[in-house]
């Protein structure tokens, strides 16, 4: 293809021993200050406690934000994911990275919330494991329109929230917070192959949904 | 599957989708790619998505009062 300069060319060099994934930061090495700080709040050090919210606050909010689409729900739920961690901080034994924890945690809550309300019109089970009828549709025999141009952030924030919970989750996780599909398969006790799967189904649907958005003559 | 990867058709070619986009193979070098317009637009497409949600969605900063009740709830709960 003679696009040299396509994104995933650019990012896609080779890697070694298992590195990030191409265009992703490796994880930073815990960081000795950071270290400190987790171990004085799993001690019930207070203002340790204070340092650690502020250090994961936007990516938790943010996380849980894009997953309900509500600001009030939103915060309530990020206070809820930070309460539970006061909680269970002293639990954490460090056998993933921190945030992958946190992240485990906040994911759970903002789950049962949507469990709770019933809104979810898929679960993250059923959504891991898709029905074929369920699942976006292939490339092949339908009509070839590009998406042409820039993807207008409206449209784009339309189209993942109308994605199943599963599908939603993972597209936040992966192409949005930019974790790892490893770290995403043990956030959600699923393979990484798993993983993968399901981002890639999540695209589909996404450009599904977006070339509905931009030709809905061709709606089904 | 085909032994020749040119040949490959598009259904075997997309199913190995997600296997390849970021797992460090120039997807875009793929053999399939220089006959099937259909298949290079699909990938374009789906470049173009994964950039834009890095690209369109900034994480956001909680407002002030979520801190303020996590730490009444943590006085209440410590009471």
């Amino acid at each position: 293809m003679p696009n040299s300069s396509s994104p995933t060319q650019a990012r896609n060099a080779p890697r070694a021993n298992g590195g990030p994934e191409p265009g992703r930061t490796a994880p930073k090495p815990a960081n000795p200050a950071d270290a400190e700080v987790l171990t004085r709040a799993q001690a019930g050090d207070h203002e340790a406690f204070a340092q650690l919210y502020s250090l994961h606050k936007r990516r938790i909010y943010s996380l849980c934000l894009r997953m309900v689409g509500n600001v009030a729900e939103a915060e309530d739920l990020t206070q809820e994911a930070f309460l539970q961690l006061h909680r269970k901080i002293a639990t954490f034994r460090g056998d993933s990275a921190f945030s992958t924890w946190l992240h485990r945690l906040a994911i759970n809550v903002v789950l049962m919330q949507l469990r709770k309300k019933g809104l979810s019109l898929i679960s993250l089970d059923e959504a891991m494991e898709p029905t074929p009828e369920e699942g976006p549709s292939r490339s092949f025999g339908a009509p070839d329109l590009t998406l042409s141009g820039a993807i207008d952030r409206l449209a784009l924030e339309r189209a993942v929230a109308d994605l199943p919970t599963g599908y939603r989750l993972i597209f936040i996780l992966h192409d949005v917070e930019g974790f790892e599909h490893n770290e995403i398969a043990s956030m959600l006790d699923c393979s990484i192959g798993n993983s993968k799967s399901q981002l890639h189904k999540a695209r589909l649907k996404l450009r599904d949904a977006l070339r509905s958005q931009k030709h809905p003559e061709e709606r089904p | 599957m085909t032994g020749d990867p040119g040949k490959m058709s598009c259904a075997e070619f997309q199913a190995q989708l997600p296997e390849l986009i970021g797992s460090g193979v120039d997807v875009s070098a793929d053999p399939h790619l220089e006959s099937c317009d259909r298949c290079r637009a699909l990938l374009a497409e789906l470049e173009t998505i994964a950039e834009a949600a890095r690209q369109l969605f900034p994480s956001v900063e909680p407002p002030e009062e979520v801190w303020e009740h996590i730490e009444s709830a943590l006085k209440r709960e410590g009471e």
